[in-house]
């Protein structure tokens, strides 16, 4: 729904305005922005974020108990831990809760926080959309995750394939809770992928054109218009899948002749894109920090660019690489298999462009470095043991086998993972104004880097001697044994390494409390515009517009070359950066209306599972939701800023459009 | 916003209002070829195959595109609705051809 | 690619320069209102209507899914009736089974054809409304937006009586693959149309409650945009589906 906040947030810049807080009619909206309660009703970008980034890290301490509970059953031969029937759960629950409800809700936590700062805006494009984004998120993480009280959680791998996903194969609910789960997931991410992209396009701030961009909000960008393209074919995938279980179609019945081959290809076609939606935002982060900490711009900013939007392209060209051995005929083989080894040129260009702003840098070895160089490693690890598996004949011998399982956590945890604790590390006093402790990060640092060797090294030698992927057990003789206990110990120091994030949280936060430290705005002299202004950041975020000259603006304020072509700093940021002061900048109210919409839909997804009178109250919330938003005044009536010409409803516009659009993308 | 600003916008999309009449002659052109095609019903059994694929499509494309470019306004709109949008489309055609290969069904593979 | 190229090179406008904003804001707005240019955004292009192009987009690979679905399992069907005998042990049918009509044996051309003009129209009506808004010709606007709900309704309602006449001929949506394929592409389309039925009645609910008059054109611009749109996704069907050669 479609108020766009023009006026608030596109001050002319320098302009502040009032603005008497006096709602009127029975509809008001809620004003207040502090306190609990207004957590709920917030449409601010950086309480979303934050939400999205606190749920993330939840569900990422849920999926790492799920994975320690595999590694008990696998620690030693003929594990006894999980029965077949709860491994499979655990491990099919393990990877969707890792894909879904944590790394892509972690991105859209910095994309969320970061986005409107780094363009310079005062918001996201649709405030309201924004947070029914991330309740919409939790709803379905919530939805998926119940299906383990109710009667067993989907088993199916995190890619479900067909025919294993069929009423016969998988008699309990749990597919169904995985097909509407994502379904619901899948709504948000379109939405917020729509949302972001209008914000890029068109909130920046005066002078910031599409190459003056940080290379975090391009590779930001690069990834919601994957996402923009790729959940409505999973969306389909997924319907598809509904419809078989619960309303007795025929796509994946094989006696009917229906094609397991279809989910399949569906479910790769969006899985290649999406690989590449877990890993940019990670290349992005690391991309502001190895500038910042080796006080280098970043080298080769246009192939940066052009090389994340060439894996986007690419991306699309590559998905039957996960079918080498699913029979779809030598021709196919042939072409995925050279598309995916072109696929890694532009990733290498990217690792070389960090390695060249390293060179010669003046380099700091803070934390989020730290973890910007794993990445570095570790993703190139990764990449390599992709390129092995791009050529078909090996990959016929290590597809199905731990080598697999090696190269994506290298990919995923090494690249995605730690991209995003670099992030966390380094954006840490932006947003909550005192900085993690640097020893409690160093040790979160190495306990983390050890323990991912330790797991998932030796994997690749498990998955070349032969052992398979997703077996709930091996035998003594099989000699998987001694590899596996290490890569189960590794588990757990990776699990000691996460407890020491949470420690360090947990100190950092009181040691700001007990005697309070000023950060300042720009803690680490980095490069873009969320640090020139107070950390943490204003409600407002800006009290200015600012205005944009350079790539990497900030920078070039505080920093100039003297006659001899020399660095000099020219100013200081605590003289030059905003201080948060102006008072009265309008913005967007908080609103009740995403939280309802956002409920009817699990309750939706239980209707379709159980009983169609759950449609009733489902029915209710929609309409409830749906009305209340659209009805809402859109903003404080009094607040016209001298558009009296404009009357007071002037953010309605599109409301009634927009809606439906809200809708047709949940319905299709 | 500047002023230059504003008058690229507008210049954009909101100078061309083609006038009702203009778009009764889209809406004619549009009828006479969905007749077109449907006549290619009646004629079925008397025309090549090859042929009627081939006029159907040749029909099918130019209405979408009459109707994308005059009624939705892409022909005088900015240019960025036609990235998304034919970036889509593009793109949907591209994957979805490759699928199609993939499956054999045009023969190949 | 080059699409990529065209975006990379498009002109930023440049930096803030004198005369807006020196003018008075009341003037500022003055200037634009008349042309629904939406204020400060970077592309000088109003929000929703970028949100419902990227929707639109996004709704591409959507039925394209579809479409290719539908196509892959007509084929699928053709192929394994034809080729393939059911295989049987002890009487009973272990093998594949391809029971059921398909579209050769349910579709009623003539029919469905109407219902195509019918919609065809209602994208008439639909950019007539448009321009009755913009030229604040309200009565007009009226008419032209309720005609196009009603044509709207009029296709769901020959959609709904020919799905009970495929059923009744044979086809239903358990029956085979071509029947599950068939169903569920021509269902979201009318889901779609649906929802932008909803969409215009709501539009006509606002004007009448006076909260959309010819300065607010934009928002029947974004319905027209999404409603054309279910058009073009059935001028594909319609071919596709019920017009190629079995
Ligand atoms: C250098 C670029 C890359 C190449 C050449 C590559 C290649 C491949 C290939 C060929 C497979 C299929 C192996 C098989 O199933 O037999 C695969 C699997 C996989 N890749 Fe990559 N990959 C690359 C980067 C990435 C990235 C960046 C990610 C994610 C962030 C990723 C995530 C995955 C996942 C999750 C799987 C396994 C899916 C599954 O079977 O469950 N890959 N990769
Ligand atoms: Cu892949």
């Amino acid at each position: 729904m479609a108020i766009t906040e023009d006026r608030p947030l596109a001050l002319e810049a320098g302009a502040v305005t009032k603005v008497a807080a006096r709602p009127l009619g029975a509809l008001t909206r809620p004003q207040s922005d502090v306190g609990w309660a207004s957590w709920f009703t917030t449409v601010d970008h950086k309480k979303i974020g934050i939400m999205y980034g606190v749920g993330s890290l939840f569900f990422f301490l849920f999926g790492g108990v799920e994975a320690l509970m595999i590694r008990i059953q696998l620690a030693a031969p003929d594990g006894q831990f999980l029965s077949e029937s709860l491994y499979n759960q655990v491990f099919t629950m393990h990877g969707v809760t890792m894909v879904f409800l944590v790394i892509m809700p972690m991105a859209a936590a910095f994309a969320n926080y970061l986005l409107p700062l780094q363009v310079g805006a005062r918001d996201v494009a649709f405030p309201r959309l924004n947070a029914f984004s991330f309740w919409c998120w939790l709803a379905g993480a919530i939805f998926l995750n119940t299906s383990w009280f109710l009667g067993g959680a989907p088993a199916g791998g995190w890619f479900a394939y067909a025919p294993n996903t069929s009423v016969t194969f998988a008699p309990g609910s749990g597919m169904d809770f995985y097909a509407i789960g994502l379904q619901i997931v899948g709504i948000a991410s379109l939405v917020s992928a729509i949302n972001l992209i209008v914000t890029v396009l068109n909130m920046r701030a005066p002078g910031m054109s599409l190459l003056k961009m940080p290379v975090l909000t391009w590779m930001l960008l690069v990834t919601q218009f994957l996402l923009l393209f790729a959940v409505p074919v999973i969306t389909i995938a997924l319907f598809l899948l509904t419809f078989d279980r619960s309303f007795g179609a025929n796509f994946f019945n094989v006696e009917q002749g229906g094609s397991p081959l279809l989910w399949q290809h569906l479910f790769w076609i969006f899985g290649h894109p999406e690989v590449y939606i877990l890993i940019l935002p990670a290349f992005g982060i690391i991309s502001e920090v190895i500038p910042t900490f080796s006080r280098k711009p970043i080298f080769g900013y246009p192939f940066m660019v052009g090389s994340g939007i060439a894996i986007g392209f690419m991306g699309w060209g590559v998905w039957a690489h996960h079918m080498f051995v699913s029979g779809v005929g030598e021709i196919s083989v042939a072409a995925f298999s050279l598309s995916t080894m072109f696929i890694a040129v532009p990733t290498g260009v990217k690792i070389l462009n960090w390695l060249a702003t390293m060179w010669g840098g003046r380099l700091r070895f803070n934390t989020p470095m730290l973890f910007a160089c794993g990445v570095i490693a570790m993703f190139t690890i990764g990449g390599l043991s992709g390129v092995t598996h791009a050529v078909a004949p090996s990959d016929t011998q290590q597809t199905d086998t731990y080598y697999i399982v090696a190269h994506f956590h290298y990919v995923i945890f090494g690249g995605s993972l730690l991209g995003m604790f670099s992030g966390f590390y380094f954006w840490w006093p932006k947003v909550f104004g005192y900085k993690l402790s640097e020893k409690w990060g160093k040790i979160n640092f190495w306990l983390m880097l050890i323990g991912f060797n330790m797991t998932f090294g030796p994997m690749h030698v498990l998955g070349l001697q032969g052992m398979a992927r997703r077996h709930q057990s091996y035998a003594k003789e099989d000699g998987f044994g001694f590899w596996n206990g290490i890569v189960s110990a590794g588990a757990f120091v990776i699990a000691f390494g996460t407890l020491a994030f949470l420690i360090n949280i947990w100190l950092s936060a009181r040691s700001a409390k007990r005697n309070p430290v000023e950060v300042g705005p720009d803690p680490w002299d980095a490069r873009s515009l969320e640090w020139s202004t107070a950390s943490p950041t204003p409600v407002h975020n800006f009290d200015v517009e600012p205005t944009v000259e350079f790539q990497d603006d900030w920078w070039h304020r505080k920093w100039g070359e003297n006659e001899e072509g020399k660095i000099v700093r020219k100013a200081y940021p605590a003289d030059i950066a905003q201080d948060g002061s102006a008072t009265d900048v309008h913005l967007p109210s908080p609103s009740y209306w995403p939280l309802v919409l956002s409920l009817s839909l699990p309750v939706i997804g239980y209707s379709v599972i159980y009983t169609f009178w759950l449609m009733i109250p489902a029915g209710a919330l929609f309409l409830a939701g749906f009305l209340g938003w659209a009805l809402e005044p859109a903003d404080d009536p009094e607040a016209a800023h001298g558009h009296a010409d404009h009357g007071h409803d002037d953010d309605h516009d599109a409301d009634a459009s927009a809606d439906a659009a809200d809708e047709g993308a949940s319905v299709g | 916003m500047t002023d230059t600003a504003v008058d690229a916008a507008v210049d954009a999309h909101d100078d061309h209002h083609p006038s009702d009449l203009f778009y009764l002659k889209i809406a004619a052109i549009l009828a006479l070829f969905t007749a077109f095609e449907v006549g290619t019903y009646f004629v079925e059994d008397s025309v090549p195959r090859w042929f009627l694929f081939l006029s159907l499509t040749v029909l099918m494309i130019i209405k979408f595109v009459m109707v994308a470019a005059y009624f939705m306004h892409l022909k005088y709109d900015t240019p960025w609705f036609r990235y998304l949008f034919i970036g889509g489309l593009v793109l949907a055609i591209g994957v979805y051809t490759i699928f199609f290969l993939a499956f054999d069904l045009f023969g190949l593979g | 690619m080059q699409t990529l190229r065209l975006m990379l090179l498009t002109k930023e406008p440049p930096l803030a320069d004198s005369k807006l904003s020196e003018a008075t804001p009341a003037e500022a707005t003055e200037t634009v209102t008349e042309h629904t240019v939406e204020h400060g955004t970077t592309t000088g292009i109003s929000n929703n209507k970028l949100l419902m192009w990227a929707f639109l987009g996004s709704e591409c690979l959507l039925f394209g899914a579809l479409i290719s679905t539908y196509l892959l399992y007509k084929e699928r069907f053709n192929d394994f009736a034809a080729n393939l005998a059911p295989f049987e042990q002890d009487g009973r049918n272990i093998g594949p089974r391809f029971g059921g009509e398909d579209g050769e044996g349910v579709f009623d051309i003539p029919f469905t054809s109407i219902s195509s003009f019918i919609l065809l129209g209602s994208s008439l009506t639909m950019v007539l409304a448009l321009s009755a808004i913009r030229r604040s010709e309200y009565r007009s606007f009226r008419i032209w937006t309720l005609t196009t709900a009603a044509l709207g309704s009029v296709f769901i309602a020959g959609q709904i009586y020919e799905f009970t006449e495929f059923v009744e001929k044979g086809l239903g949506y358990s029956t085979n693959i071509f029947g599950s394929a068939f169903f569920t592409l021509t269902g979201f389309h009318g889901v779609h149309v649906s929802i932008g039925i909803v969409m215009l009645l709501a539009t006509y609910i606002m004007h009448k409650q006076g909260r959309l008059n010819s300065d607010k054109a934009e928002t029947v611009e974004i319905v027209g945009l999404y409603w054309h749109f279910v058009d073009v996704v059935w001028i594909l069907i319609f071919t596709i589906v019920y017009l190629f050669p079995q």
